[in-house]
């Protein structure tokens, strides 16, 4: 048994040497470790930038970019988190969230974190317009001209009914993230509509590229920009136009949504350090168009964020360099 | 339960009684139907997705005060803190040995030839070396998709979670195992860990963790450690009194029984435990990806934020790999518990001899690139992902036609009456129906528990919706059931059909639903129908198993007798084995309700609305938690409901079938 052994561990040994020995002409870890350099200088004074990332693509793409310019420019050191809109905000008090780059309204968030816990301070508007209403898919807004004004929707109902919406029109709503006042709007427009919640993005992305394709009918909740316009360039429907105060009361609101100026919300704790990378969240501002073309080339070119966002630098140095910081 | 009686008429009273109750139980529904008409609409307590009751503000002022003393609670400073930073140093720790850059170097302290290799030892001293190879083969694969970072991020993240999972769940369950009281105080905390929404505590958790991998460990070890808990408890519940009184006997203290006896008896139960522990902690990668969790479930996420099927069946692939290797890895080692015979003579210095190799292996992938960084550019990845873009793109195109018209058939003669009847019923006449139909095929005590239930589901201000996702349950459930007989029966006869279709069932649990969502939504559209099928999706395979495993215990000699008795195929199955697996039967209908109650959230996110709809909103939006948390509790409640009105309804089946 003993000589079986030692024999058995010689021969384990040799082949450690052997394997260890060819291996060698491997590249050792830790040999070429400077990567990014160039910025070193500025990192001292940037540090850590915690960027909250929220799941949606137009999110993303503002993320890419600013991250790319604080890393690259200011030499920071970017963190992305993954997160949902709630957790991003509850992330400024807990000082785990520097910033978030594209809000959509959210006036209970601001009322709660900004006003009430005071941890949060709004950092300027990123120029994008947010807009919210209903949609139907482009080959419908073709063949039936009319549809696209809110009075010709109770005429064309009976088309749009499914298994869901109980012998009237399906009105298909539901991304879970956005306040709606579909139901509302549907009993005090007298429409002949059932809300239906389709209960996320994905699903409502589905249901209308699957209506194009299949030129079935659909009307639903979509809002721009979005990723999926630059696929299917749904139409809005004109509701009764917003005027200010129109949508006071949640109960009786009978006109269409407001339009969103997207804005900027950052941490306290950042705004008052007022770091490079604050600065250049606050300068940060680009076109509906600008997100639409980043947002393009992460969603139908499948880039990655950080290649999709050197393509859009590299092209539009002058935008970046308004956002960078006085030297 | 069964009352003993000694008079000769007893048993034919009995009898009588027994047989009447089925037909009690249809007359409590003919009645129910009947009324129906006269009092629709009456009292539905319906209440619109936008709108709160009292109950629900409440909760979200209770949510914000505690977000709000957060800094000064001694609670939050000495408790919560000290927790997150026990648990966040520990995955950290398990991160940087396997994921992340640490330790001032650029990649983790091993890199893929490390892990391969030590896998697969570990697999091969556990086990044997056939699974030991399917585990080298399995990791090796996740490099080859492209995903080694991702994966080893969610193997680190699980096996975190696992390890703190076992070290609290095997101690409480031997505990419970031990205490009756303890048991039955242990059990509905359980069911509650279990039928919780996980979207409902999610945010809650971020705010007392913080962001980062605390919160995701534990996250994930609430849902993951009930299973150790359950298994490991009943394991020592299930050792014969015998051997324990003959150790008692002679003179051994209860430390020595357990260790000497209940421990090493039960162990096998415990490995079942261990692996339903990772099986559950791996099907939460996709949700812990929502609060920064790293790994798969955010490839996954991305991906379906671009609708980007393939790349996020890609990512799913791998989850569902590494979830075959955890099962078959802990499986064969339980198995090998079981037969612990004399080892060869050779296997200590082999031990020894490929415990050398899988060092030198981890030192290798310590110190050279070559060994630490997969190479190549994941080419497998990028062609599964085109392969699953076809198949998906083949199928909106050329399918959704027919499948349309079954969604509208199923919806039409079989979802929409069962829904008019709950949803439009007022509520005290189901609850009236409900608890005469828990008493007559269950028992007092679970009639008792239904109208506590009852009350409760009209408390929380959501009883409509509540209703609608009962009927959908109940659709789901019965359509399991059919599967569940159909494939069980097919594999429980058939060996070679059963190592086919095994994977694919594993598939199903263990593949993030959205992935096969994106075709189904095609298929289906955004209705009830979607969510029924994700339900039948996830919850199809545990019945499938199930019953598959009944049909192979019937015992040997009795289908021979019954195949020299001259029985044919159908006489086989449908006289022959499945009454002789009726106890799985019931099983699987309770463990497939469970199930298809877990998917009721991710339902509302494909258009199912009611319950799981009110979840999900309330996670998104923080005026609507406090409802979100109202709907996550009445998901529970009505799955304590089912589940107490099944189990004694099995009960009973089962004491009446009992030989006297």
């Amino acid at each position: 048994m003993t000589v079986h052994f030692s024999r058995l561990a010689g021969a384990t040994i040799a082949t450690t040497l052997t394997v260890a020995l060819t291996a060698c002409g491997g590249a050792k870890v830790g040999d070429s470790t400077t990567t990014g350099g160039g910025a070193s200088a500025q990192a001292a004074n940037c540090g850590t930038f915690n960027l909250a990332v929220n799941p949606w693509v137009g999110y993303e793409a503002d993320a890419a970019v600013v991250a790319y310019v604080a890393e690259k420019n200011l030499g920071c050191k970017v963190t992305k988190k993954d997160l949902k809109e709630e957790v991003s905000w509850q992330g400024f008090g807990t000082g785990e969230v520097d910033a978030i780059l594209e809000n959509w309204g959210h006036d209970d968030l601001k009322k709660k974190y900004i006003d009430e816990q005071k941890t949060a301070v709004e950092a300027g508007q990123t120029g994008n317009e947010g807009v919210i209403g209903w949609y139907v898919p482009p080959w419908m807004a073709t063949k039936y001209s009319d549809i696209t004004d809110w009075n010709n929707l109770n005429k064309y109902a009976a088309m749009f009914k499914t298994s869901e919406s109980g012998g009237k029109g399906q009105l298909l709503d539901g991304d879970p993230s956005y306040v709606t006042n579909d139901e509302a709007l549907v009993k005090n427009l007298k429409l002949d509509f059932k809300v239906v919640y389709a209960g996320s993005e994905t699903a409502l992305i589905q249901a209308f590229r699957q209506a194009e394709a299949k030129k079935t009918p659909l009307l639903g909740y979509f809002y721009e920009p979005q990723w999926f316009l630059s696929e299917v360039k749904l139409v809005k429907v004109n509701l009764p136009p917003y005027t200010a105060g129109c949508d006071a009361d949640a109960a009786k609101v009978a006109c269409d949504y407001p339009k969103y100026d997207l804005d900027k919300i950052v941490s306290k704790k950042f705004a008052d350090a007022n770091g490079p990378a604050y600065q250049l969240v606050k300068a940060f501002s680009w076109t509906n168009d600008d997100q639409n073309t980043v947002s393009k080339y992460i969603s139908e070119d499948k880039m990655s964020p950080e290649d999709a966002a050197k393509k859009w630098v590299d092209a539009n140095p002058d935008k970046v360099k308004a956002w960078l910081p006085a030297k | 339960m069964i009352t003993t009686t000694t008079t000769a008429a007893a048993p034919r009273a009995r009898l009588r009684r027994q047989l009447s109750r089925p037909v009690q139980a249809g007359a409590v529904l003919v009645v129910w139907v009947a009324l129906w008409p006269l009092v629709r609409g009456r009292d539905t307590l319906a209440l619109s997705p936008a709108d709160l009751t009292p109950l629900h503000r409440w909760l979200n002022d209770l949510n914000d005060t505690i977000g709000a003393n957060r800094n000064s609670n001694p609670i939050f400073l000495y408790v919560i803190n000290e927790i997150r930073a026990v648990v966040g140093a520990f995955a950290t720790f398990v991160q940087s040995l396997l994921s992340q850059p640490s330790f001032g170097r650029p990649v983790p302290v091993l890199g893929w030839l490390g892990v391969v290799a030590v896998v697969a030892y570990v697999s091969w001293v556990f086990a044997n070396w056939r699974v030991a190879l399917l585990a080298a083969a399995g990791f090796v694969f996740f490099g080859l998709q492209g995903l080694w970072q991702e994966s080893m991020d969610t193997l680190a993240l699980t096996l975190a979670a696992v390890a703190i999972s076992l070290l609290l769940g095997i101690p409480l369950g031997i505990w419970a195992g031990l205490s009756d009281r303890f048991n039955r105080l242990v059990t509905p905390v359980l069911d509650f860990m279990q039928t919780m929404p996980t979207f409902v505590y999610l945010a809650p958790l971020t705010l007392l963790f913080l962001i980062g991998p605390a919160s995701a460990v534990i996250a994930t070890l609430i849902y993951a450690m009930p299973p150790a808990i359950r298994l490991t408890a009943h394991g020592i519940r299930s050792v014969p009194p015998t051997p324990i009184e003959a150790t008692e006997s002679l003179g051994a203290t209860r430390w020595q029984t357990l260790t000497g006896v209940l421990l090493p008896m039960s162990k096998r139960t415990i490995v079942l435990g261990v692996n339903q522990t990772i099986m559950a902690a791996l099907s939460m990668v996709t949700i812990a990806a929502l609060i920064d969790a790293p790994g798969l479930g955010k490839t996954v996420v991305k991906a379906l934020q671009t609708l980007d099927v393939g790349t996020a069946f890609n990512a799913g692939l791998a989850i569902v790999v590494m979830a075959i290797v955890l099962d078959r890895v802990t499986t064969a080692a339980g198995a090998r518990v079981d037969q612990a015979g004399r080892p060869s003579r050779f296997r200590l210095p082999l031990k020894v001899l490929l415990g050398v190799l899988a060092v030198v292996c981890c030192y290798l992938s310590y110190t050279y690139v070559w060994a630490a960084e997969f190479p190549g550019e994941g080419s497998a990845g990028s062609a599964l992902a085109r392969g699953a873009d076809a198949v998906t793109t083949w199928a909106q195109d050329d399918l959704s036609t027919a499948t349309q018209a079954v969604k509208n058939a199923v919806t039409l003669l079989l979802v929409d009456p069962l829904q008019a009847l709950l949803t439009e019923s007022p509520w005290w006449l189901v609850g009236a129906a409900a608890i005469a139909l828990a008493s007559l095929l269950g028992s007092m005590r679970a009639a008792a528990t239904t109208t506590v239930c009852i009350g409760l589901l009209v408390g929380t201000g959501l009883w409509q919706d509540s209703m609608t996702t009962l009927a959908m349950t109940i659709v789901a459930t019965l359509m399991v059931m059919v599967l569940g007989i159909v494939f069980g029966v097919w594999i429980g006869r058939n060996r070679h059909v059963d190592r086919i279709i095994r994977p694919v069932l594993d598939a199903g649990q263990t593949m993030p639903p959205f992935v096969y969502l994106v075709p189904f939504l095609a298929l289906f559209s955004a209705t009830r129908f979607t969510a029924i099928v994700a339900a039948v999706v996830f919850a199809a395979p545990v019945a499938i198993k199930i019953i598959a495993d009944g049909v192979r215990g019937v015992s040997p000699t009795t289908v021979e007798a019954a195949t020299a008795a001259g029985s044919n195929t159908w006489q086989m199955i449908t006289k022959v084995q499945l009454p002789m697996a009726r106890q799985s039967l019931t099983l699987a209908a309770n463990q497939g309700l469970i199930y298809v109650l877990s998917m009721v959230v991710v339902g509302g996110l494909v258009g199912a609305g009611a319950l799981g709809y009110d979840v999900v909103a309330g996670f998104s939006q923080g005026e609507l938690y406090g409802k979100g948390l109202a709907a996550g509790v009445a998901i529970v409640l009505l799955g304590i409901m089912l589940d107490r009105i099944a189990r004694a309804a099995a009960q009973r089946s089962a004491a009446k079938t009992r030989p006297r």
